[in-house]
């Protein structure tokens, strides 16, 4: 104990892994004892400090699954806050083990930034939103708009192609922060708001007047948002990778934090079986035991209770499932069989 | 001859008259008023002016600030609260204050910081006001240490070890001084470093089972708001102050150059932004490392900014070489003093006096730009204040939060820098 | 005499035939030179040593160390575009419009500041208490609190009290425009700009094409400028020989502004007044609320600065020397021009470009309000969108490198030649 505890003063201090660069991922966590996870500097429902300094939202609930799969403990996990201009660099240089801020999965970013996306976990796509007394019914009718635009992220580049293509001007008003963009917004600096629709309906939710503001129903690109690795640790991006679609596979196949236990105890549904651990021995395949995944699902929950619990309808957020539901349910999400 | 005349004439007077007041336009507020405010048509148009300008701000931010709501738990109640009237909502800064002071450290901890701001005033004040004894001034060496080990713990014999090291490298330049000044340099560097490499881990491993001692582990992520300010800030221009000395000699030096390197450090140092510093700490540095070294983030943003920092103190210092009469420096060589011992005893100890006015503000600055670490993701209060803003909670809040900020910052700096002004004024007295 | 040598002339030589190694350690003559050849080592190796590990990490990571990304089309777009940009742009092309962004801001950042500082300054020390008060507090208040936060103050100010352009509109506006010219709105301040009908077309130079109206205008100020000084001369050399000085302020004037007057008129000079279009004022100058917020939260923040140096410099000129100048005969106003004010600016100067010079370095806040200068394009927006961070880095200190030495290299120049000349 007293021996981790210098280990952990000397990283504080010093070379977090002078030699680590020997080590694999899943060594570094598991020796570490603890995942590093980065994430948003502040964005409700995806990933925010609360007011006893917890993390908490929907990426922060990943992360916090993948921790107890690995190391067997939720809580195990500290988050880095990264802005848009720092993530990758984070990731790279070994600062944090995985990305979970809503990254939109590019092919620039996969194969000339070297990163790994390993899955979707919210197919998100670009929307407008305008005040309802400006009269727009269609992102069409933006023409000479000012618009406001959080800087670094692929919207930046969307919205120009957008309006370039439909042979609109507009008056880019780049921000820093989602928080900063909101304020310009509300006191009329700009017409427009635009980034991912998840993100605007979130901000929506948090205005005093949510009523007096409409999300247009163009949705200009396509933004699958998940979790990122570096490039090169093939085992750590399967263990990140089948993290999720066991969240993901746990919701289709009705396994929640709630029977978890009961139905670790063994089921009819060989599938079952073979996620929770029961049989067919699949965690220690990549390193892990074969609880990981019950582990998963019992500290977060599926992702069904995951995505409510956060950004879900029943929260201030009040996201549909949208695109995000089950490919059973006419959505997206479709975990590979386990086995 | 004056009194005969005073009988002769009847209308001469006999007595003095009482003293009168003086006329209502010559004293009191209103003479003041007339020499202060409205001794020409120019001053009468500025006080007018002032009084406007007055006026209007206090129109415009009184109401708010005295219709101001402090126990809301959201910025929704605090709009149900206020029903439509403006008013201040400084619920956030109830709900929130603990953070943007500590960040998340550990609320049952809080007392580290404070005990630790308490002793590094402790530890500043030999330095600051001469009139203490210099006894002081050995816990002023240790402070480092402590501050270290109160801010993050973990076990106690990790800092001991660390200063062990230093006290070795003193132990064996006092041994070998005996014996040849040079030998003494060498082995006042390298007995540290082979502490340090070698021996500190196997010590502080020994004494941690035999005695584990030592306050509960902190992790740096978990610090944030002022703390992070003041650690970056004071650790930045303590560490400064050493290499900005050897950087401001080594500018005067004879060596070309070694001048040469300092110049240019120096000035490029001083020539580029600092955030452009921060962002080389935070997106660069793992280039300039061996592949796979990842350092601890506060621990590159305290090195760039103590690199920063020394190339100003540099200057500062230089300024302080400089405003020395040369009379001094032919006095040591008089003396027949070498380079380092006239520098120690004579030079420094009067640069430094002249200077510290200079070295006071140059932190002021520092600690003013320590802000600018949220542009790399640290949470300093303005990144605090960015995420407390992401709290569905607080959405949408924004002045009541700069306010506070902006307030403690001008708290801290204002003290400092009166504090320069008082020094400056005792400083000039003694050169005059 | 002649015959004894000179002793220590004979020691030197004969030191110099006995050349011993350890004279490199313990000569003092020789010891400067084994520390710098010593050091000249360190520092290569540590060079070395650097640049390995940098192209050892950038071969891991797959990356090769090229500008190449200067030429490949940014994508986005800039909103302050002073020579013509679109998101089909290059990268080099963006960092160029980032780059006189930032010397825009710089420029009337030390402008605004040294205006608002010298009035500060001197109003400081006016006998007037309640000003001399007021501008106290506004000296305190500034330079105690962090510059980024006066910025975001400065932004959010405008953001959130000035009308809306839709309250502009219709036949009953809630707010009108100042002189039916002049809006101010929460997206910026529009004023008239002046066009011409007649366009002498653009100066084809390279990456940037200013107008020739412009420059033509710039021409004929300058060589005004220049002419008013050769009138100026004549009249002192007139005055040396006659003692009388001819009056020349008429001729100064039409000197210089008849010219320019006419060229205004020849080129068909009018004033484009912004007007409601759309969702926004269109046409005039759009004075954009990132640009202001920088430029007021600089000049206010650098402007307190500027006021204590300017105080202190007034200060630090003894009375005696006014009284001295009174005691010659001059009047106040001679004694503030000739005798304190050319004192005064030996003490100001120096210290008033450093202050420049950190305004300069402090345009790269930009990014916290969206001021797409040259931090925020090259060094914000294309590094993120390429990854080429080490390359974006790197040009970026350059280029702040290169702006800050060539303004301390003129104050070098401005103070070897008001140096005092001591001892």
């Amino acid at each position: 104990m007293k021996k981790t505890v210098f280990v952990g003063a000397f990283a504080a201090t010093a070379l977090v892994s002078g030699l680590a660069h020997a080590q694999s991922t899943l060594e570094q966590v598991q020796s570490r004892g603890e995942l590093i996870c980065g994430s948003n500097t502040g964005q409700a429902g995806f990933g925010a400090p609360d007011a006893n300094g917890v993390w908490q939202g929907f990426d922060v609930g990943f992360c916090r699954a993948l921790a107890a799969a690995v190391l067997g403990d939720s809580n195990a996990v500290s988050f880095v806050p990264l802005t848009s201009q720092t993530r990758f660099s984070a990731l790279n240089s070994g600062e944090v083990d995985v990305l979970a801020r809503n990254t939109t999965w590019t092919f620039v970013r996969d194969v000339d930034l070297s990163m790994t996306f390993v899955g979707t976990n919210y197919y998100d796509g670009q929307g407008f939103m305008v005040t309802r007394d400006l009269g727009v019914s269609s992102a069409l009718e933006l023409d000479g708009a000012t618009v406001c635009i959080e800087t670094g992220t692929t919207t930046e580049l969307n919205l120009a192609d957008y309006f370039r293509v439909n042979g609109m001007s507009y008056e880019p008003v780049p921000v820093d922060t989602a928080a900063e963009a909101q304020q310009q917004y509300l006191a009329g600096a700009c017409d427009v708001y635009t980034t991912d629709v998840s993100a605007l309906a979130s901000s929506r939710a948090s205005f005093a007047e949510p009523g007096d503001h409409v999300i247009l129903p163009e949705v200009v690109s396509k933004e699958p948002l998940g979790p990122v690795v570096r490039h090169g640790d093939d085992q750590w991006a399967d263990i990140v990778q089948w993290t999720l679609f066991a969240l993901i596979a746990a919701e289709e196949l009705g396994v929640t934090s709630a029977n978890v236990e009961e139905l670790k105890a063994g089921s009819n549904n060989p599938e079952i079986n073979r996620l929770l651990g029961t049989e067919g021995g699949l965690g220690s395949m990549f390193g892990l035991d074969d609880d990981w995944a019950a582990r998963a699902i019992a500290a977060v929950g599926n992702y069904g209770e995951l995505f409510a619990s956060t950004i879900g309808d029943q929260t201030p957020i009040g996201l549909a499932r949208g695109l995000n539901a089950q490919w059973t349910q006419g959505g997206l999400l479709y975990a590979p069989p386990f086995r | 001859m004056s009194d005969t005349h005073a009988q002769t004439v009847a209308y001469v007077r006999s007595t003095m008259i009482e003293a009168a007041d003086p006329p209502s336009s010559q004293t009191g507020a209103i003479k003041w008023m007339r020499e202060n405010l409205f001794s020409g048509w120019l001053n009468t148009v500025l006080t007018l002016m002032s009084l406007l300008i007055i006026w209007m701000a206090l129109a415009a931010v009184g109401p708010w600030l005295l219709n101001s709501v402090w126990t809301a738990g959201s910025l929704a109640e605090c709009r149900a609260v206020l029903d439509g009237t403006s008013g201040a909502c400084f619920s956030v800064i109830t709900d929130r204050w603990h953070q943007l002071l500590f960040g998340f450290y550990p609320p049952e901890f809080y007392w580290r910081p404070v005990l630790a701001l308490i002793l590094l005033f402790v530890a500043l004040a030999p330095v600051l006001f001469t009139a203490l004894p210099r006894k002081l001034l050995i816990f002023t060496a240790l402070y480092p240490f402590v501050g270290y080990h109160l801010l993050w713990g973990g076990s106690v014999w990790f800092p001991v070890s660390a200063a062990l090291g230093f006290v070795a490298g003193f132990v064996a330049y006092k041994l070998l001084g005996k014996v040849n000044n040079l030998l003494a340099i060498f082995a006042a560097i390298l007995t540290p470093v082979l502490w340090w490499v070698f021996a500190a881990g196997a010590f502080d491993a020994a004494l941690s089972s035999v005695m584990p001692l030592g306050l509960e582990f902190v992790r740096s992520d978990r610090f944030g708001g002022f703390l992070i300010s003041l650690i970056i800030g004071v650790s930045g221009i303590s560490l400064s102050l050493p290499i900005g000395i050897l950087l401001a000699l080594g500018r005067q030096s004879d060596m070309i150059f070694l001048k040469t390197v300092c110049v240019v450090v120096i000035e490029f140092i001083r020539g580029v932004p600092l955030i452009t510093l921060l962002f080389t700490a935070s997106l660069l540095l793992n280039y300039f490392l061996p592949p796979g070294t990842a350092f601890d983030l506060i621990l590159r943003v305290i090195i760039m900014v103590t690199l920063f920092a020394s190339a100003y103190m540099a200057e500062v210092i230089r300024g302080g070489l400089a405003a020395l009469p040369k009379g001094q420096y032919e006095a040591a060589d008089a003396l027949g003093l070498d380079y380092w011992k006239a520098q120690r005893l004579i030079i420094m100890p009067q640069a430094l006096k002249i200077s510290i006015p200079g070295i006071v503000n140059t932190f002021i600055g520092l600690f003013k730009d320590t802000t600018l670490v949220v542009f790399i993701g640290l949470l300093d209060p303005i990144g605090l204040s960015n995420a407390i803003r992401a709290d569905t909670n607080w959405n949408g809040i924004y002045w009541e939060l700069f306010i506070f900020i902006g307030l403690l910052f001008f708290i801290f700096c204002f003290g400092m820098s009166r504090y320069s002004m008082y020094l400056e004024r005792k400083l000039k007295t003694d050169h005059r | 005499m002649a015959s004894t040598p000179d002793p220590r002339t004979a020691s030197s030589a004969h030191a110099k035939r006995t050349f011993h190694p350890s004279m490199l350690l313990y000569d003092q003559r020789y010891r400067s030179i084994t520390i710098q050849i010593f050091a000249l080592f360190v520092l290569m190796l540590s060079a070395a040593w650097l640049i390995d590990n940098v192209i050892n990490n950038l071969r891991l990571a797959g990356r090769t160390f090229s500008f190449g990304f200067l030429s490949q089309s940014a994508g986005y777009d800039i909103n302050q575009r002073p020579i013509e940009y679109t998101s089909q742009s290059s990268h080099g092309r963006a960092a160029l419009v980032g780059f006189i962004n930032t010397i825009i801001l710089a420029i009337l950042g030390c402008v605004l500041a040294t205006i608002v500082g010298v009035l500060a300054g001197v109003l400081r020390l006016s006998k007037n208490w309640i000003v001399s008060r007021l501008v106290t507090v506004y000296v305190e208040i500034f330079r105690n609190i962090p510059t980024l936060i006066w910025i975001l103050i400065f932004g959010a100010v405008m953001a959130e009290s000035m009308p809306a352009p839709s309250s502009f509109r219709g036949d009953d506006p809630a707010s009108s425009m100042l002189f039916d010219a002049i809006a101010i709105t929460n997206r910026g301040i529009y004023v008239p700009s002046i066009m011409f009908t007649t366009e002498l077309g653009a100066l084809p130079l390279g990456p940037v094409a200013p107008s020739l109206n412009w420059i033509l205008v710039l021409g004929v100020i300058i060589a005004g400028i220049f002419a008013n000084a050769a009138l100026i001369r004549h009249a002192t050399r007139v005055q040396n020989a006659t003692g009388v000085r001819p009056k020349t302020w008429w001729k100064s004037i039409l000197i210089l502004f008849l010219p320019v007057i006419v060229i205004f008129i020849a080129l068909g000079a009018h004033l484009e007044y912004p007007e409601l279009r759309g969702f926004n004022f269109a046409g005039g100058t759009h004075l954009r609320n990132s640009f202001l917020a920088m430029w007021l939260g600089l000049g206010f923040y650098t402007g307190a600065f500027i006021a204590e140096i300017v105080r202190g410099g007034i200060l630090a000129i003894s009375k005696g020397q006014s009284e001295a100048a009174f005691a010659l005969g001059l009047q106040p106003g001679k004694t503030m021009r000739l005798v304190i004010l050319p004192q005064a600016l030996r003490v100001i100067i120096p210290p008033l470009i450093s202050q420049y010079l950190n305004l300069t370095k402090n345009t790269s806040l930009g990014l916290a309000v969206g001021y797409m200068d040259l931090r925020s394009t090259l060094g914000g927006i294309t590094i993120n969108q390429t990854g080429r961070e080490l390359e974006g880095m790197l040009l970026l200190m350059g280029v702040y490198l290169a702006i800050s030495l060539t303004i301390s290299g003129l104050m070098n120049v401005y103070n070897s030649r008001v140096k005092l000349k001591e001892r």
